[in-house]
């Protein structure tokens, strides 16, 4: 436990909690107030989901499964499938924690392992600052800046040399999931590569300093000593970014097409769970309409559970309880 | 963003007005389409002004909502875009009046650097446009409209509204009259399920992508085509004629419509595709839900006065807010329907002073 985070921490409250404990009405009282509010919390998330699944009966009874794998979303004709804005929720994140993921990690290590002492306060707080960004201001980025931008440099050359993948099919508007994947990967970036930096600084100078003094270079070190050590934290830092970009509504539906359609290609434009709710809550007119909407709600929570768990799972058996940033998770 | 704008300040000034106490006030609340908003924010604003005793409040959130919120009684009355269908009539117990307010049109916009005259567009076209079979801007079809004008190759982008909304319900209730197709494929509705094309979000998405897409054609609201100076072109209505979208047209639109409706209509209708030489075929009424019977006499004494003066002397400012005015033929009609609510029982308005 002596290289955890947390540790220390926890040690004193536990001498603390053992020291008071029984003695004092006030602090029962305290402790009874404080249980109470954690309580409620979790309290919370049970009355979320049996809301959404109450809401969501009515076309879970009539659609079964099919509402997770149907690509129709007809509302004149009152039917619902989910499909492509599952798979748009999952194809623009995982495009975005693609193009995020290796920048983030890069920025990370260069401010906790190389930037001058001088640059690392600026540069970091300019990082984070992107996440002060509201999500309304990347869409118009995209749609006035990004997108003109793609649509003039970027695609052509890429259609050019990679044109044949079936990623890269077909014609380029603008509004796609490449568009969307991009601005998701901006707005992740700052969340992955501050939680990263804290990682990488926690991890022991004795680290470092053994891996030099075997006669690594500095990047060897890095790579092979300072990373593996903080790997679990590293995979906590990737999956708070990807549940930032699962939820993410607004930039996302100014620049993905929103179009209910499945489609490999990342020039084509596509469709996420979050953007249809918000768009289409408003005016959903039939009961039946609104119920596809409170599904695809659920649908979303438990992708999001799952995704959490999935993380748990790994960071357990990446490191298991010893590593830094394992116990954040 | 005009109207954007507009809404705020005016929403900071009835909040001003709110801020000042005044004495015993019905207060009367509604909620609804977000399409009339600048309009009803400028009518609450000056009849609260105007009007002792009385304090409006409107939200637009939306005609789903509005008509949600109305029927759950948690509103005075509700706006909408797309009257009620019969079986969410039959749910408030058939006690609901739709009175037109005012007139919208749509602009059926489109992008094409270099093209400076006006694309003529017939309802045939603009289906095939929208069904996905019309793909390219130099096809023959759209030619034979416009024989004189050179368009360029380039591919057609569709644009339409991604968020559900009273703008596609009009526009979609227009593509279904004019083209069996798309009824039979499509179908009409605030969302339906666009053969083609991506979705923007809101007037200003369409708005966006369609001015920053060389080829795209969308249709939005035509105070954002003018606000935003987006190409739009003249559509042929039932008379043949090709009209462009203009305050004056779409009024014309209601007039032509009304030969069709009679005196006893429930005002329930659709003007799209209308009789009438200068009709401009795309546009449709929005409408305020007002209940047949109220229980509070109060707020019922409030609210038809105030319905009143909006459709007579508030149609004033409509042009100045980019809406169409209500034919003035259409007011007997109306003060008809006024007549008749009534509260416990009583009428409670006998006509205009």
């Amino acid at each position: 436990m002596a290289t955890g985070v947390g540790a220390a921490p926890a040690t004193g409250a536990d001498a603390a909690r053992r020291m008071t404990r029984g003695t004092n009405p006030a602090d029962r009282t305290y402790q009874a107030v404080l249980t109470g509010l954690a309580l409620l919390l979790p309290a919370l998330l049970l009355a979320l989901i049996v809301e959404l699944a109450v809401n969501a009966r009515p076309t879970i009874e009539r659609f079964g499964w099919g509402f997770v794998f149907n690509s129709t979303w007809d509302p004149v004709a009152d039917v619902y499938g989910a499909g492509p804005l599952i798979f748009g929720t999952l194809a623009s994140s995982f495009v975005a924690l693609l193009l995020a993921v290796p920048l983030a990690f890069s920025v990370a290590i260069f401010l906790s392992e190389f930037a001058p002492r001088w640059l690392k306060r600026p540069l970091g707080f300019l990082v984070e600052l992107l996440a002060a960004v509201p999500s309304v201001v990347y869409g118009l980025w995209g749609i006035f800046v990004l997108i003109p931008f793609l649509r003039a440099l970027v695609v052509p050359p890429l259609k050019a040399v990679f044109g044949w993948l079936p990623f890269f099919q077909g014609v380029f508007y603008g509004n796609s999931m490449l568009a969307g994947g991009i601005i998701l990967a901006i707005m992740v970036v700052p969340y992955i590569a501050a939680v990263s930096r804290e990682v990488l600084n926690a991890v022991p100078s004795s680290q470092r300093e053994a891996a030099l003094a075997l006669g690594a270079t500095r990047w060897e070190a890095v790579w092979m000593a300072v990373l593996p050590y903080g790997r679990a934290g590293l995979v906590g830092a990737v999956m708070l970014g990807l549940g930032r970009a699962l939820g993410e509504t607004m930039a996302v539906t100014m620049v993905i097409g929103n179009r209910h359609d499945i489609s490999l290609s990342l020039l084509q434009p596509g469709y996420t769970m979050a953007a249809a709710i918000a768009n289409e809550f408003s005016e959903a007119t039939t009961s039946l309409y609104l119920s596809a909407l409170f599904e695809v709600g659920l649908v979303l929570f438990v992708i999001t559970v799952l995704v959490n768990a999935a993380a748990r799972l790994l960071v357990w058996r990446t490191a298991p309880g010893r590593a830094v940033g394992s116990r954040a998770l | 963003m005009r109207r954007e704008m507009i809404s705020m300040t005016r929403v900071a000034l009835a909040l001003v007005a709110l801020a000042v106490p005044a004495r015993a006030q019905v207060k009367l609340t509604g909620a609804g389409a977000t399409f009339p908003n600048i309009i009803y924010q400028d009518w609450v604003l000056t009849y609260n002004q105007r009007t002792r005793g009385v304090q409006l409040n409107y939200q637009s959130i939306g005609s789903g909502g509005g008509i949600r919120q109305f029927s759950e009684n948690t509103v005075d009355f509700g706006g909408s875009d797309a009257p009620m269908t019969d079986s969410a009539i039959a749910a408030v117990s058939g006690n609901v009046l739709h009175i037109p307010t005012v007139l919208g049109g749509l602009a059926v916009i489109y992008h094409l650097p270099g093209v400076s005259a006006r694309v003529r567009f017939t309802p045939q076209v603009v289906a095939d446009i929208f069904l996905g079979k019309l793909t390219s801007w130099n096809d023959p079809r759209i030619a034979a409209v416009n024989p004189n004008m050179q368009l360029p190759r380039s591919d057609i982008l569709v644009v339409h509204r991604s968020d559900g909304s009273g703008t596609t319900y009009v526009f979609t209730d227009y593509l279904s009259k004019v083209s069996p197709e798309w009824q039979r494929r499509v179908g009409k509705g605030t969302s339906v399920n666009w053969p083609v094309g991506l979705g923007g979000r809101g007037n200003e998405g369409v708005a966006a992508t369609v001015a920053q897409t060389p080829g795209a054609v969308g249709y939005v609201e035509l105070g954002y085509a003018d606000a935003n100076q987006l190409q739009y072109g003249p559509v042929q209505n039932r008379a043949g004629q090709f009209v462009t979208p203009t305050v004056e047209s779409v009024t014309a639109a209601a007039a032509g419509a009304m030969a069709e409706l009679g005196p006893n209509t429930d005002f329930r209708v659709s003007i799209t595709n209308p009789t009438g030489a200068d009709a401009y075929p795309i546009a449709s009424f929005t409408w305020l839900l007002v209940r047949k019977q109220y229980t509070d006499a109060a707020k019922a004494s409030a609210l038809v006065p105030f319905v009143w003066w909006a459709l007579t002397d508030g149609q004033a400012v409509a042009a100045k807010l980019g809406y169409a005015p209500l034919p003035q033929a259409l007011r007997p009609w109306i003060e008809a329907r006024l007549k008749s609510i009534t509260a416990g029982g009583k009428v409670i308005w006998p006509g205009p002073k």
